[in-house]
């Protein structure tokens, strides 16, 4: 039947010599994939054709036709491991978004609805599953947000964020006071996860009354506090071991006041290693960036900055990045 | 021994023999009228199972029957050897993963070409392979 198909294809192109019959022949090769025909295979129904088409193929003809079939032999193998290969590559893809969806339920954070401080957030996977966490606790008026980044990326940083959510979710009493908080999780950091594995953190916490916003960090990426009277920007500084490497350490506790339209500004390394060909981008192109946006709300910026770095690194990230941004309203 | 059931054996122990045994192989699977691309596929999963005795056990054999119950006709061929073993069968019947460094067909490639395939091997006293092939 295939072999019937092939030998008109083939005698109509040896009388028409025209596009047309090669254009057939490209649809036949197309139709032969979809029905798993291999390589070799088509070598030896291009033999069949021939000798029945010519059944006095010079002998030379006919032998170096089946040297040819021998040839392809490896090749019909290598295909068919090709395509065994692809279905589990796409078992495998299928496992990974299963397990990126339950990622989210279990990590999932809503961002708080108070009336003093304006949000906004973005973090997004480099690859599938997310190494970066970010997680906010609203507590009446006041508001807690932890930032944190898994040495490492893809399904091992990922598991390892459900424990610190779960961690965190388990000292209600500590959450307004972020040293606290930062001890706690080192210890629980320290006996569950392997050597060698690190996880940087910040964790703050707003107080509506004072307009207060006290902060820790494990090492994490310094943030930023925008400064609305001066229309300047300043690194929050921060001393602190990442979590898991001692088991008994202690976190420098910090706090700034907010006045109105001042921003404090958290993020991953995902944003700062940013690069532009081979080159990291500079601290100011970020500020930049916000600035560009400031008239925005705080989710707008986060957007919009997200969306320029992302253009940056033609489309790909190259490691999850993630982007906060807290602003007194009133 | 399990070679004693069978027809006819080639021992592995030159390269040469290898061709020895494709051609023994190709011969049996044309008189049994399997078509031009069966008896290839014959003779390069025969190949395989020469070489893999060639490259790590040294020594061994090919063996080969015929087989027929009431309806079909078929090739049976037994690879033999008291080479140093495989320890992880699993792991050598992944696609993708061939000792030989990549090249060739590895194990997998010759199930592929086969209707049946069984190995056995013990670390440290050899494996044994076969492999059947029915006309259709």
């Amino acid at each position: 039947m295939v072999l019937e198909k092939y030998k008109n294809l083939l005698k109509n192109y040896l009388q028409s010599k025209d596009e047309t019959a090669l254009y057939r022949a490209d649809q036949f090769s197309k139709q032969s994939l979809q029905q798993e025909i291999s390589p070799d295979e088509i070598v030896q129904i291009h033999i069949d054709a021939m000798q029945d088409l010519y059944p006095d193929l010079p002998e030379d003809m006919r032998l170096s036709l089946h040297f040819l079939l021998e040839t392809m032999i490896s090749y019909g193998i290598a295909h068919h491991e090709f395509r065994a290969l692809r279905e589990k590559q796409l078992e495998l893809k299928y496992e990974i978004e299963v397990a990126a969806n339950m990622q989210n339920t279990l990590l999932n954070t809503v961002i708080p609805d108070v009336e003093e401080l304006d949000i906004g957030a973005v973090s997004v996977a480099a690859q599938q599953m997310n190494g970066d966490y970010y997680h906010f606790i609203q507590d009446h008026r006041n508001v807690g947000v932890a930032v944190a980044d898994v040495i490492g990326k893809g399904i091992p940083a990922a598991l390892c964020m459900s424990m610190i959510k779960y961690a965190l979710d388990t000292y209600p009493d500590n959450l307004s006071s972020p040293k606290t908080i930062l001890k706690l999780l080192n210890r629980v950091v320290e006996r569950n996860v392997e050597p060698g594995m690190f996880i940087t953190m910040f964790y703050g916490f707003y107080n509506d009354e004072d307009h207060s916003f006290h902060y820790a960090s494990a090492g994490h990426e310094p943030g930023l506090f925008y400064d609305a009277s001066s229309d300047s920007f300043e690194k929050m500084e921060t001393k602190g071991i990442v979590l898991g490497v001692e088991e008994n350490t202690s976190y420098q506790q910090y706090s700034k006041i907010l006045s109105v339209g001042d921003m404090i500004i958290l993020f991953t390394d995902g944003v700062t290693e940013c690069r532009r060909g081979d080159q990291f981008i500079q601290t100011e192109e970020i500020l930049d960036i916000i600035k560009q946006y400031i008239h925005m709300s705080a989710q707008e910026i986060v957007d919009h900055v997200y969306r320029y770095f992302e253009r940056l690194q033609d489309f790909d990230l190259r490691d999850d990045f993630t982007l906060i941004i807290l602003r007194r309203n009133s | 021994m399990m070679s004693k059931h069978f027809q006819s054996c080639i021992p592995i122990q030159k390269e040469w023999d290898i061709v020895a045994a494709r051609q023994q192989g190709r011969d049996i699977a044309k008189k049994i009228g399997f078509g031009s691309v069966d008896q290839a596929r014959i003779a390069t999963a025969i190949s395989e199972l020469a070489r893999n005795i060639y490259l790590y056990a040294n020594k061994g054999q090919i063996c080969f029957d015929y087989l027929e119950d009431m309806e079909h006709k078929g090739i049976k061929i037994l690879a033999l050897d008291e080479g140093p073993g495989i320890s992880d069968i699993s792991k050598v019947m992944e696609d993708g993963y061939t000792t030989s460094g990549g090249l060739g067909a590895g194990l997998p490639g010759i199930k592929r070409l086969m209707d049946h395939f069984d190995i056995d091997s013990e670390e440290g006293k050899g494996t044994e392979v076969i492999i059947e092939k029915w006309l259709r």
